[in-house]
């Protein structure tokens, strides 16, 4: 029994008795389950595995603590109306947020932060790491941290810019169509389905066979892609506001299409779409993640999430993980906007589930 | 009966229509190429001798739509024509690599299915409690992480700390089934922990629209129970939308199969729809585009056709 194992026990008996004693009926249960799991699991895998699991319950207590600073910071900084509304996010939103937050910190200041350039070379292939290298070398030699950094920058930004076309592209056509109506709105509707019935991987793989990996490629190709979904959508909650009397009274008084979306229709459906963009983002960010995988996204030497774990995937079969931090970062990014979503929708719907 | 079998036939017709128009969007997308194929293949150097005898040997000369309605005929008799950089025939490049993935995916599948709809079902009846949480962040999670990410992490534990399984998935003729199955296993966890994710979270809410119905309400008040209001009253219900969830994963599975091949080197048509882009092999790419598009509308439809004949209210009409 070493002092590890000891400590374990004890302060999960003592805060599980602590809870019962006043009365914290969830928390309690939580913690004596885990509690007599953790006897299972220490006589089946040794301390090895109370260890992991001690991390694993100090990594969700990290981020707890971190969230719930950052969304009371988020209460105090802004104006009286939004902070209430921030007041009633859960953590997983406020963590959802404060990644984004630092991710955005890590694009914009990228130059600032990385201490070497993206595509500088400092030192032997696959370096270990050292004092100036925080996660060693690439296969050519380059900073790892560095190009992380600004791989936040590439890949988010490139993500961002082809969500924003095929947003636009969408809500544009989406509008246009449950405003006017009639055939125009047919036609739209038949290329969308059309559209939508191709996966979008092989549709994207498509494109760029023919028009070669370039940026601007990528960008079309992804707003033609997810434009329908965006496109259903707009249509749909244009379409119930469209119905309303005080879109009829704006048609009598002569007003044209224009001022119906802009001034009628888009103030009225704003919280679908805000969450819409959310979650496109994130089949968006993943398309374009898995299209530099395969080798035919964002072109070398541009650091790039996707394309660093492909070149450095070699590393992965001498127990190294390095090469998953680009995927790592992929991933939080993606599950941050995720819970920021289901905090919007949540609210939008009015508790939908119950 | 009239009304199932109009409906389905329908349907069936409208899916023809769409795969109709995506092998034309297919073939005449490579129209679109600045220049034409012939000059993609021999470069910006090419003498006009060798476009000019290329061009003939493919059968460039010929107008457009020609060349599609030759393409499609062939096509359906499983011939797409020869590789512009081998010369090797397109069907004998991919037909064996076709039957690698479809075996990858039922493989996943059959995992992944009776998993995640048992799941799914769990979650929805213990919904908002903690394990219902727990299952929802462990979903999400695997959702959003890109398949390459499981697929190295699976290969960092299982195959390079504790050398359970390879991490190459290399296949060869003489495999007994048990050493088949052992080598995929990897490539199809990976697929299956991602389509589980989906396939659980969409099982979830759907039964749980169908528990808020107000018929369920009624058989609960009148005292059914419980067990009995889910095999009674809420199953017969639940098929359609449970089908539509199964295939909709299915079809998600054909593009989750191209990374997944790629990670784990697996000799399937992905692959080689990778490599042919890459290449720019355009007779490949369009060979395993119109394969994968025409599996996902099958796919759908089967679901769309499940939903109608699931449905009671079509099956008992007044």
């Amino acid at each position: 029994m070493s002092v590890f194992v000891i400590t374990y026990f004890g302060l999960l008996i003592a805060t599980s008795c602590a809870a019962a004693y006043w009365n914290q009926r969830g928390p309690f249960l939580t913690l004596f389950s885990l509690t007599l799991v953790s006897f299972v699991l220490g006589i089946v895998g040794g301390a090895g595995a109370l260890r992991f699991v001690a991390i694993a319950a100090g990594m969700i207590a990290f981020a707890a603590g971190i969230s719930y600073a950052f969304r009371e910071f988020l209460v105090l900084i802004t104006s009286h109306n939004l902070s209430k509304e921030i007041k009633t996010a859960p953590l997983t939103a406020s963590f959802g947020m404060f990644v984004i937050f630092t991710y955005a910190v890590a694009g914009i200041f990228a130059p600032w932060i990385a201490p070497y350039g993206e595509s500088e070379v400092i030192s032997s292939a696959f370096a270990p790491a050292d004092e100036n290298m925080l996660l060693g070398a690439d296969q050519l030699g380059r900073d790892m941290f560095s190009r992380i950094i600004y791989g936040a920058r590439n890949t988010v930004g490139l993500a961002l810019l082809a969500t924003v076309a095929a947003f636009l592209m969408g809500a544009f056509a989406g509008l246009l169509a449950a405003t006017k109506g009639g055939w125009f709105d047919q036609v739209l509707g038949r290329i969308a389905d059309i559209i939508m019935s191709i996966p979008s991987l092989i549709f994207a793989l498509l494109m760029l066979s023919i028009f070669g990996p370039q940026v601007i490629v990528i960008i079309v190709a992804v707003a033609i892609i997810y434009a329908p979904r965006v496109f259903r959508l707009t249509r749909a909650v244009a379409g119930n506001v469209v119905v309303m009397d005080y879109i009829e009274a704006a048609k009598l008084r002569g007003e044209k299409t224009w001022y119906l979306i802009r001034r009628e229709i888009l103030p009225n459906s704003t919280a679908p779409l805000i969450a819409e963009f959310g979650l496109e983002f994130c089949f968006v960010f993943l398309l374009v993640a898995g299209l530099s995988f395969l080798g035919l996204g964002v072109q070398p030497p541009t650091a790039d999430w996707g394309s660093m774990v492909r070149e450095n995937a070699t590393l992965i079969s001498f127990g190294e993980i390095t090469p998953l931090i680009p995927a790592a970062a992929i991933a939080l990014l993606t599950v941050a906007v995720n819970f920021v979503v289901d905090w919007m929708l949540f609210r939008s719907s009015g508790l939908k589930e119950q | 009966m009239g009304d199932i079998l109009s409906l389905v036939l329908k349907r069936l017709g409208y899916g023809l229509i769409t795969l109709l128009v995506i092998s034309v969007i297919i073939f005449f997308m490579v129209e679109l190429l600045p220049g034409d194929i012939a000059q993609a293949v021999l470069g910006q150097g090419a003498t006009e001798e060798n476009l000019a005898a290329l061009r003939e040997q493919m059968g460039l000369n010929d107008p457009a739509p020609v060349r599609y309605f030759e393409w499609l005929l062939g096509a359906i008799q499983g011939d797409f024509g020869a590789s512009i950089i081998s010369g090797e025939r397109v069907s004998s490049v991919i037909g064996e690599r076709f039957m690698n993935t479809l075996f990858l995916a039922a493989y996943a599948a059959v995992i992944a299915v009776p998993f995640a709809i048992t799941l799914g079902i769990i979650v929805a009846l213990l919904r908002n409690t903690l394990f219902d949480r727990v299952a929802n962040v462990l979903t999400l999670t695997s959702i959003s992480s890109p398949e390459f990410f499981l697929g190295y992490i699976l290969i960092l534990y299982f195959s390079v700390k504790w050398g359970m399984f390879p991490a190459i998935a290399s296949l060869s003729q003489d495999m007994t089934i048990m050493e088949l199955l052992e080598r995929t296993f990897l490539p199809a966890l990976t697929l299956v922990l991602v389509v589980t994710a989906h396939m659980m979270r969409m099982t979830r809410a759907a039964i749980i629209n169908l528990l808020a119905s107000p018929y369920i309400e009624m058989a609960r008040l009148k005292g059914t129970p419980p067990w009995k209001v889910i095999v009674r009253h809420a199953l017969p219900n639940a098929w359609a939308p449970i089908i539509n969830v199964v295939a909709l994963n299915l079809a998600y599975l054909i593009t989750g199969v191209v990374l997944v091949e790629v990670v784990f080197v697996y000799p399937g048509i992905g692959q080689a729809l990778v490599d042919a882009v890459s290449k720019r092999d355009f007779p490949i790419v369009q060979a395993c585009c119109l394969i994968f598009a025409g599996t996902f509308i099958l796919l759908n439809l089967a679901a769309d056709v499940g939903a109608i004949l699931t449905n009671p209210r079509l099956r008992h009409p007044k």
